[in-house]
Parts: structure tokens; C-alpha cells; sequence
């Protein structure tokens, strides 16, 4: 009895289980309201949709975990060129699907190359430099995409809308990328030093971290992951599209911060990203079940987002 | 006379903005008359006002990514509430500015980072805008049209307009006695409180400044447009951060210039049609706003880099 | 002047602690009308604590303010100091630097307001500069980023001998000449001279003994957080003084193994010039050897080893600042300690979890780390125990030199004791140790010790001739010079 409760209390203290339970309760409201109808579709769809969010998520969180002041936000811009310029390279071919993924991940480490050096050269706060390159980035992909309807490779929309037994394929390859990211960031060299240099960056340079060179890693990696997310995304809907990626700069923060992730930096919680996709896709199917309005949707989302920032600073006050 | 780095810092504003008034003139000189810079500058106004209220909140050293949002309400209640019912709407807005003072009371209280905190906000301000106008629509007040199209003599009225709230604001936070607290408190806060100060008050004071501008930026937009949109101002959030950053201000320390921001926010406004008079499609507008903020960055550190050796 | 003094301040039996550290203990003062106070003292000695407690900035774990006879509450604070006439300039630079020296002084005085207040501020400051600083050459209008250091001090000293509304009557400064060259330091002398004279009260905390033992009436020395002496000025002359903050009895005892000059030889693994250094004088550090950089605290030391820092030539760091410099928060003490030795715990590409136990473990035993479960946070340690999870992350590494930057402050006797006896064992197993410290028993462990003074070396002191007197007169200015 002892034990169960301990392992009870064990379990709660991991700050990534509250973005899931509050998923469950979320979609466990809303069977409720429908008298379980539905309950299934809904997960697989909430599993859809959030992968593409955890995409990009666990990105932004490996380069949030730098510390204050470091953000991503040429994210969306990233997301639109990469499914833009590989849309166009494989013009529905399903022969050019690993070429396309090429480009889309070259491009991606064009854009990551492109905002370290922003940062170093002109040593501007990373956010000013993410922000000036998103408009270039964005420009590039709205001229190079302008009038595109070209359909993706039946064989890429296939894998990117397949489910097994309800279970999204594309969702199954995430939680396994997302695995070896997670022990990337508590096994590796790199890992630690992200999270080194979060908590201290002097220390971590005193400690022998090599700080400019994991910094530089760390903004490629998350210019890759959103890459990356904007190749699936454009063969998951059908296409690129000039603002697919626009609801994803604030979906991208705000999945860190309701997973657990601390914005003070030092503190990654790669699980509570997953717990957090679900339950800002499940809130939105709840609201939209209910029958609210899109509004007020998104004023509860605001104050979810705001509430669960000021009770994630007040626990970690004392020390 | 030598040009001191830090003087030469302090005309980049004026400069890139001149230079790009100066290739528009040459490239279609009818724009020079006052038909011309009005059709210029027909936007101009409203993105100052946002762009001023982002730099308040650059001065205390936070950043605030729910301003579009924010502009976006005020446009709504702009086009329906001030319409409909003018005292309710005038409410509406009182009320917008003191969610504004209190978001800035309960930043520093709690010492949450802004700009989560106002990315979190942004949810709200764009539902809030659907909520009051659940598709674009409704009708800005007459007065507020008047205002806006009114026609001075000899310089257009948005160039007067600019040019006053400028000013005003230069007074308020560069030249007044409480603007040099104000401005103290990004530069060293804890100098301030030492010296007797509430940091709590100055940063009420900057947020309730910015839901001010905020006010100003909707009203002045839905003024223009006749009609409001939820989404209508949703850009302005990156767009306002690069005008205060091309204006000449810093990202932390206080170091803010309302004349420079006013000035970036111009030159923002105008790429535009430089764009379109060398007839290069309007979809590079956005990279070509970007590509001027990296130029003058990249100024900017050169210049820093010279006075440092 | 002395006839009719007034007393201002009385300090009765104040005590303050940072946890286990005990800064003050049981100190008297009192500060009257027409005095200026020279308070001396080695680093840690408890001045700048005892000035804080003063200014209202701390609050005092035990004893009695009274000002003007009135006992303060626990409610003494900044705000209550400055209504009471009391202003302090403190060690760090509290001026705004995105303001002009006239808008600075604005932030001081809230009574420059309404219209015209910036010229009346400008005057207030212009015409304190040119009463303390003649020939200043600073310009109201410039912002202090654009002053060097020392404008910026005499802007921040000017300022707090501005009178508008409120009445002026003590004035701390902690430090005052530090970045200021003689002429200007000797114009803010004769500066506190005239103050005084008009019945203010003055206390000047100051390393240059000359200047304390010629501006000031009475002179407080502190060692170890309590009083040690207070004489009238006079009373004292450069070696009393002297001697009274350090302890003669101390004296060290050369053992008879001492052979300084046996590691001397060959080519040294070290040979390199602070940035500020005038003369030819090198710091040289040949294998095996421990190194001490001595002198004042913040004379340059701190720089010399960031500037030798780099962890390809296999180096190691001990911080003294934990905070800022060494401790990784959210982490465990483990994972604290073993994040200097990533690349040894490498199998394949992952860190692996048993070695990294097993050499967290070793080293909490080897150096005596006293927790229950290495897998607690690192700040329920202790100030010495943490240090030692610093000792333990630079000695776990395979780093051939080790640079240690005042590693013991705040760290009890006995942790320091082990702490010596291992740095002798890996010194004598080959390692080298630079090690930046201010108190002089440490010093008795180097092989070889360098004086930082002013960002430079002044004197190159082997083991044989090492005393505190000498260390001591090395630090402090001589007159002459």
C-alpha cells in the first residue's frame, strides 16, 4: 500500500505527466458530452495533428533550454520554404520523395546556418536575428511558391495519413524520433551541454563547454526539425501552402511551455511536449464540441497558456 | 566636424529612411507632391502608433508579442461598440487599456517572462476580436473617417500627425521629469529602487502607455479601413519589434528612441511601394522589410565594432 | 570642530549571518557631526557589510541602529537612510547608463520635477563636479556609457553630495579612489576635508593606507567581521595600520622539505603577461607546481586565470563565485560533478549512467562530500560542501593544470583542510595548480606566489622568502611609488 502510493507520488512529480492528464480530462469531458461517440476518431486525430506540432515543438525546446533570450522565431517561415521547395522538386513524383525530403532538410540547414550567423556576426538577441530572417525566409518561399498547386507524392500523402489500428503512422515515427532526441538530450555530450548552458553559461564554460559551438548546433537541429515538419506537413495536407506554417510560431512555444519545459532555460521536458500537443488539440475539439465559438476558443487557449505560466513560475520560486 | 560613431548611430534611422523616400522620388517622381505622399503614407500612421507601443514595452526591458492582437480588438470594438453605442465603446477601450496596466503589474509581480506571457495573451486578444466580430464587417464611426481623410493644407495630414505624436512622445520619455525614471528602469533597475523609486509603478505606467498606443493604432487603422477585422493587424506584432529595432532602440537597457521608432515605422511602411515602383512583386515586401532590418543591424554592429577599437 | 559634535548614528552590538557564515559579529560605531571615519580591513573583514547594514541595503541579524538617538526597527531601509541624511556610494557602479549625467541625477532627487527641472538638475551636478573635481571635463549631456570609468565615479560621487530638499549629513564611500588617479583622488580628499569641516560626517573605505591614514580623524580596522582597533588617526602610522589588520603572530614556519626551486626548471608550462602589465614581469608556472596569485581581491587576478583559461590545453576550473561561475542549479550533485569529465564516461556515443555513478561516488568519498545521496540537488549542500563538488568536478577531469579562483571563501576550516591536503597530493602526482587567493594561510601551501595589484604583478615571491608582511606591503601602495 506503502509502495503504491509512493510510486503514486513518484509519478506526479514528474512535471510532464500534468500536460497529459489534463489531455485525458480534456477528451474525457468531451466523450462525455457526446456519450462516447466519437472517442476513438478523436485521439487518432488529435495524434495527427499534434505530431506536427511536436516537430517543431521538441526544436524549439532544445533551443528555449539555451536560456533567456534564446527563441526560434523563423519557425514558420522555415516550415512554409521547406514544403514549398520540396513540393516543387517532386511535383507529385513518388520516385522523388527521398530527394524532396533532401531539399527540405537542406533547406532547413540553410536557414539554421543563416540565423547563427545572424547572431554571431551582428551579436543580436537571437529572437531580433530569428525574427529578421523569418521575413527573408518568408519572402523566398512566397515568391518561389507563388501560384503552386502541386499535389505531393501519393506514396508521401499515403505514409504521412496512414493509420494501424487507429494509430497514425507518421505519429508512431515521431514518438520514435522523439525517443532518440530524448536520449540525445540526456545521454549525449551535446545534450548535457544544452542543458549546462541553460542553467549557467559561464559555468559551462568553466566547466570546458564549448558554449558557441553547442549554441550553433542546437539552432541547426531545430532549423532541421522544422524542416523536417514542413516536408510532412505540405504531404500531410495535400500540398504546400503559403501560411502553412503560420500557426505554428505560437503553437511551437506554447507546447514547450504547457509541457513542462522551463522558459528560464536549463530544464528540458521532451514527454510533456507530447502531453501538451494532445491537450491543445483535444481543448480545441472540446470547445468545438461544446458548440463555442472559434472566439472564445481562443480566449480560453490564451488563458490556459498564461495560467499554466504563472503556476509553472510560482513552483519553482522558493529555490 | 567628425562624425562620432554614436552620432552616426543615431541618424541611421533618418538615413535609411531618406534613402529609401529619395529612390522612390526617383523612381516615380509624381509621388512628390501631396496627392502623392498622402497615397504613400496611407498606413503609416496606424503602424507608428503599434510601433510606439512595442517600444514601451522594449524600455522595461520586456517584449510584448500580443500587440497585433491587441490593435485587432481595438479595431473591432472600433467598427461596432464606438459605432453603435459610443460611451460603451469608449468603455470597451478604457477597459482594454487597464487589462494592459494590469498585464504589466502582473509581469512584474509574479516576475513571469513577458513573452510568453503576451504570446499567451495573443489567443486571447484575436479571440476576443472574433467574439466582437465574429467576421469582418461593421463600420468605423464617421467622426473617426473624418479624422482620418481630413485634408490639411499644404502637408498632408499623416506627415502633421507623425510628426506631433513624435514629438509628443520624445517629450514624454526623453525630455519629462518621470519619462527619465521610466527610462532609468530598463537602464539599471536596481539603481532606481535604490534611489527610492517603485519598479512596480514604472512598469504599470509603460504597459498602460503601450494599451494607449494600442488604442490609437486600432482606432487610427479602422479609420482607414472603414470596417474592421479580427485578423487585420496580426502582422504588426514582428513588423512593430523590427520598427523600434530599426528606429535606433536596443532590445534591453532603456535605450529607446521615439523619434527612431516613428521613422522605422515609416520606412517599414514605404518598402512597399519602393518595391512596387522598381516592379518587383509585392511578395518580397515582407523579405524586403526583413533585409533592410539585417542591413541597418549590420550597420549598426560595424559601427559598434569601430568604437570599441 | 570638535567642541560641539553631535552624534548622528550609534551601531550597538550589530551581528549579520549568511547562514552558516557569520560577516559581522558584535560591532560598535558611532558617527558623529564633523568626523570622517577611515574604516580598513583585509578582504571579508566586513566592511562593505558593515556600510550596507548602514545604508540601509541589509538588514541586520542582531543589534541596534539609532539615528539621531531614535532606535530603528527592523523597517530601516534604504528609503528611511536617505530621509535621515545618509548616502552611500557604493563599490559597484549604481548610475543608469542609458542616462545623461543630468537625467541621473534627476533618478537621486525626486524633488527635480516640473517644468525646468532639467536645468536645475543640471546645476545641482555641474556645480558639485567643479567643487569636488575641478577641471573634470564631463559634459552634463553625455551619457555615462560614454564616460570612462573614472569620469563615471566622480559623477556617481558628485552626485551623492548633491543637496536638494533632504538634509546631507553622512556620506559612505566604499572604495572611492579605485578607478580615480591620484590628482583626482586627492581633489576628492580634500573634498571630504571641506564637508566635514561644515559639520558633515564622512566614512572612507579605502585599501590605499596613505589616504586613510591623511583625510580622516579616526580609523576603524575590522578583521574577521569584528572591530579590532579604533584609534584616532594619529595614533596610527603605515605599519601599525598594517599590522593591526593582519595577524603577526602568524608567522609562517618554513619546513625543512621546503625546495622551492626544485620545480623551477626546464621550460615552464605556463609563461604569459597580464593585459595590464607595464614591465617585462611574466607569470611563469612549471609542472607540478602550485601557483599562488595573491594580493586584494578584484586586482586582476580573477582575469589572469580567464585569460590562461582553455580547456584544450587540458585545464580545469575551480570557481569562487559558485553562483555565477560554478554551479549548475537544477542539477543533481552527481551530475554536477561529473559534467567535467563528459568525454571519460563515453560508451559509444552515450554517457554511461553506472561509470558516472561510480566516479560521482569516488569522489564524494575521496574529498569527503557530506550528503546522503549524491542524487539530491546541488544547492542542499552546504557552501563548503558545494565547493567541494567544484573541487571534486576539476580534479575528476583529466585536466593537467588546474586554475582555482578564491575557492575557499565562505568555506569552513575543516573542509579547507581536507581540500589542502588533496591539492598537495595531486600536486605532488604531477598536476599544477594556479591558485587566486586572498588570504594569506592559503598562501603558505604554494610553491611560488605573484602579486596582483592594479591589474599588474608587483612583486615575484619565491616559497623561501613568502611572509605575510611582504605580501601584505606588496598589496597596498607604497607611498613612494
Amino acid at each position: 500500500m506503502h509502495s503504491i502510493s509512493s510510486l503514486f507520488h513518484h509519478t506526479l512529480a514528474k512535471p510532464w505527466i500534468w500536460a497529459f492528464i489534463g489531455a485525458f480530462a480534456v477528451w474525457l469531458a468531451t466523450i462525455i458530452f457526446t456519450g462516447g461517440q466519437g472517442a476513438g476518431q478523436m485521439l487518432t486525430a488529435a495524434l495527427s495533428f499534434a505530431t506536427f506540432s511536436v516537430i517543431v515543438g521538441i526544436g524549439q525546446m532544445f533551443v528555449i533550454s539555451l536560456g533567456p533570450g534564446n527563441i526560434d522565431l523563423s519557425i514558420p517561415a522555415n516550415i512554409t520554404l521547406a514544403g514549398v521547395v520540396s513540393m516543387k522538386l517532386m511535383d507529385s513524383h513518388n520516385e522523388m520523395i527521398l530527394l524532396g525530403l533532401g531539399a527540405a532538410l537542406l533547406s532547413g540547414l540553410a536557414v539554421g546556418i543563416f540565423n547563427y550567423t545572424l547572431i554571431r556576426l551582428l551579436r543580436i538577441p537571437p529572437i531580433i536575428a530569428t525574427m529578421s530572417s523569418s521575413f527573408l525566409i518568408l519572402s523566398t518561399a512566397i515568391a518561389y511558391g507563388r501560384g503552386l498547386k502541386i499535389k505531393p507524392p501519393a506514396a508521401l500523402a499515403e505514409f504521412t495519413t496512414t493509420h494501424i489500428y487507429g494509430v497514425p503512422l507518421l505519429a508512431i515515427c515521431i514518438v520514435v524520433l522523439a525517443f532518440i532526441l530524448g536520449v540525445m538530450l540526456h545521454r549525449t555530450v551535446f545534450g548535457q551541454s544544452i542543458l549546462a548552458i541553460g542553467q549557467n553559461p559561464r559555468a559551462a564554460k568553466f566547466a570546458g563547454i564549448s558554449v558557441e559551438y553547442v549554441r550553433f548546433c542546437t539552432y541547426l537541429l531545430c532549423a532541421l526539425l522544422a524542416s523536417l515538419c514542413g516536408y510532412l506537413l505540405a504531404g500531410f495536407s495535400g500540398g504546400a501552402s503559403l501560411n502553412m506554417g503560420t500557426e505554428y510560431l505560437l503553437a511551437s512555444i506554447a507546447v514547450v511551455v504547457i509541457g513542462g519545459t522551463s522558459v528560464a532555460g536549463g530544464f528540458s521536458n521532451l514527454p510533456g511536449i507530447w502531453g501538451a500537443a494532445l491537450f491543445m488539440f483535444l481543448l480545441v475539439t472540446m470547445l468545438n464540441t461544446f458548440g463555442l465559438s472559434a472566439g472564445l476558443r481562443l480566449m480560453l487557449t490564451g488563458i490556459i497558456i498564461v495560467g499554466v505560466i504563472i503556476l509553472s513560475t510560482r513552483s519553482k520560486q522558493p529555490s | 566636424m567628425t562624425l562620432s560613431p554614436r552620432m552616426f548611430r543615431s541618424l541611421l534611422p533618418a538615413m535609411s529612411l531618406s534613402v529609401i523616400l529619395i529612390a522612390i522620388f526617383y523612381l516615380q517622381p509624381r509621388t512628390m507632391s501631396y496627392f502623392g505622399l498622402n497615397l504613400l503614407l496611407n498606413l503609416a500612421l496606424p503602424i507608428a502608433f503599434a510601433t510606439l507601443a512595442q517600444m514601451c514595452i522594449i524600455t522595461v526591458n520586456d517584449l510584448d508579442l500580443g500587440i497585433g492582437g491587441f490593435v485587432g480588438v481595438v479595431a473591432c470594438i472600433g467598427a461596432t461598440l464606438l459605432n453603435d453605442s459610443p460611451l460603451l465603446g469608449v468603455l470597451a477601450l478604457l477597459g482594454c487599456i487597464a487589462s494592459y496596466a494590469a498585464l504589466g503589474a502582473l509581469i512584474h509581480l509574479r516576475q513571469l517572462p513577458s513573452i510568453v506571457v503576451t504570446l499567451g495573451m495573443s489567443f486571447f486578444w484575436l479571440g476576443l476580436a472574433l467574439m466582437i466580430l465574429p467576421r469582418p464587417g461593421g463600420s468605423a464611426p464617421q467622426w473617426l473617417h473624418a479624422i482620418m481623410t481630413f485634408k490639411t493644407p499644404y502637408i498632408p495630414f499623416t506627415i502633421i500627425a507623425l510628426s506631433v505624436v513624435a514629438l509628443l512622445v520624445h517629450w514624454m520619455l526623453k525630455v519629462s521629469a518621470y519619462g527619465t525614471i521610466l527610462r532609468g528602469a530598463g537602464g539599471n533597475p536596481s539603481s532606481v529602487e535604490r534611489a527610492g523609486w517603485s519598479l512596480l509603478k514604472t512598469k504599470v505606467t509603460m504597459y498602460a502607455l503601450a494599451g494607449c498606443f494600442g488604442v490609437l493604432a486600432g482606432l487610427t487603422l479602422v479609420g482607414l479601413t472603414t470596417s474592421g477585422d479580427a485578423n487585420i493587424a496580426l502582422r504588426y506584432t514582428l513588423l512593430t519589434i523590427a520598427g523600434v529595432i530599426l528606429g535606433g532602440g536596443e532590445f534591453v537597457g532603456g535605450r529607446i528612441s521615439p523619434i527612431g521608432a516613428v521613422l522605422g515605422a515609416v520606412t517599414l511602411t514605404l518598402t512597399g511601394s519602393f518595391l512596387a515602383f522598381l516592379h518587383i512583386s509585392p511578395d518580397w515586401q515582407i523579405g524586403a522589410q526583413g533585409g533592410i532590418l539585417i542591413l541597418v543591424l549590420a550597420l549598426r554592429a560595424i559601427i559598434n565594432r569601430a568604437e570599441t577599437r | 570642530m570638535s567642541k560641539n559634535k553631535k552624534n548622528i548614528v550609534t551601531l550597538t552590538g550589530v551581528g549579520k549571518s549568511f547562514g552558516a557564515v557569520k560577516a559581522l559579529q558584535n560591532v560598535q560605531l558611532e558617527i558623529s557631526t564633523g568626523e570622517c571615519i577611515g574604516l580598513v580591513g583585509h578582504n571579508g573583514a566586513g566592511k562593505s557589510t558593515l556600510m550596507n547594514i548602514l545604508a540601509g541595503t541589509l538588514t541586520p541579524t542582531k543589534g541596534e541602529i539609532n539615528v539621531s538617538q531614535v532606535a530603528q526597527d527592523q523597517l530601516y531601509n534604504v528609503a528611511i537612510a536617505h530621509q535621515q541624511g545618509i548616502r552611500c556610494v557604493f563599490q559597484e557602479l549604481s548610475l543608469c547608463p542609458n542616462l545623461t549625467v543630468t537625467e541621473n541625477t534627476r533618478v537621486m532627487h525626486a524633488s527635480l520635477q516640473g517644468w525646468g527641472w532639467r536645468k536645475k538638475a543640471g546645476a545641482l551636478i555641474i556645480d558639485m563636479l567643479d567643487e569636488i573635481f575641478p577641471g573634470h571635463g564631463i559634459s552634463i549631456k553625455a551619457l555615462i556609457d560614454d564616460l570612462s570609468l573614472s569620469q563615471r565615479q566622480m559623477v556617481e560621487i558628485a552626485r551623492a553630495f548633491s543637496i536638494t530638499d533632504t538634509q546631507l549629513r553622512i556620506v559612505i564611500l566604499d572604495e572611492p579612489t579605485s578607478s580615480l588617479d591620484a590628482v583626482v583622488a586627492d581633489q576628492l580628499l580634500q573634498h571630504i576635508r571641506r564637508f566635514v569641516s561644515r559639520g558633515g560626517a564622512c566614512v572612507l573605505i579605502s585599501h590605499m593606507l596613505e589616504e586613510i591614514l591623511s583625510s580622516c580623524d579616526r580609523i576603524v580596522v575590522m578583521r574577521d567581521g569584528t572591530v579590532v582597533a579604533e584609534k584616532n588617526a594619529t595614533d596610527f602610522n603605515r605599519d601599525s595600520l598594517v599590522a593591526a589588520m593582519g595577524s603577526m603572530a602568524r608567522e609562517y614556519q618554513h619546513d625543512a622539505n621546503d625546495d622551492a626551486a626544485s620545480k623551477r626548471q626546464g621550460t615552464a608550462l605556463i609563461n604569459c603577461a597580464p593585459k595590464l602589465q607595464h614591465d617585462e614581469q611574466q607569470l611563469r608556472v612549471y609542472k607540478g607546481e602550485i601557483v599562488g596569485l595573491a594580493g586584494l581581491a578584484g586586482q586582476g587576478q580573477t582575469e589572469m586565470l580567464v585569460q590562461l583559461f582553455s580547456p584544450q590545453k587540458s585545464m580545469a576550473f575551480v570557481a569562487g563565485d559558485r553562483q555565477s561561475d560554478g554551479i549548475f542549479p537544477l542539477w543533481s550533485i552527481a551530475e554536477n560533478i561529473t559534467i567535467g569529465s563528459m568525454r571519460n564516461l563515453l560508451r559509444k556515443f552515450l554517457l554511461d549512467k553506472n561509470s558516472a555513478a561510480a566516479l560521482a561516488s569516488h569522489w564524494q568519498q575521496k574529498i569527503a562530500i557530506r550528503s546522503p545521496d549524491l542524487n539530491h540537488n546541488i544547492l542542499s549542500l552546504s557552501g563548503g560542501n558545494q565547493q567541494k563538488a567544484l573541487f571534486a568536478r576539476a580534479l575528476a577531469s583529466n585536466a593537467q593544470t588546474v586554475l582555482m579562483d578564491d575557492p575557499m571563501r565562505g568555506v569552513d576550516i575543516g573542509t579547507k583542510q581536507d581540500v589542502y591536503d588533496m591539492i598537495r597530493a595531486e600536486a605532488d602526482n604531477g598536476r599544477t595548480f594556479l591558485w587566486y587567493t586572498t588570504e594569506f594561510d592559503e598562501l603558505k601551501h604554494c610553491d611560488h606566489v605573484y602579486v596582483f595589484r592594479n591589474g599588474e604583478i608587483v612583486a615575484d615571491i619565491p616559497k623561501t622568502q613568502m611572509n605575510e608582511q611582504r605580501i601584505l606591503q606588496a598589496s597596498f601602495k607604497a607611498s613612494a611609488a
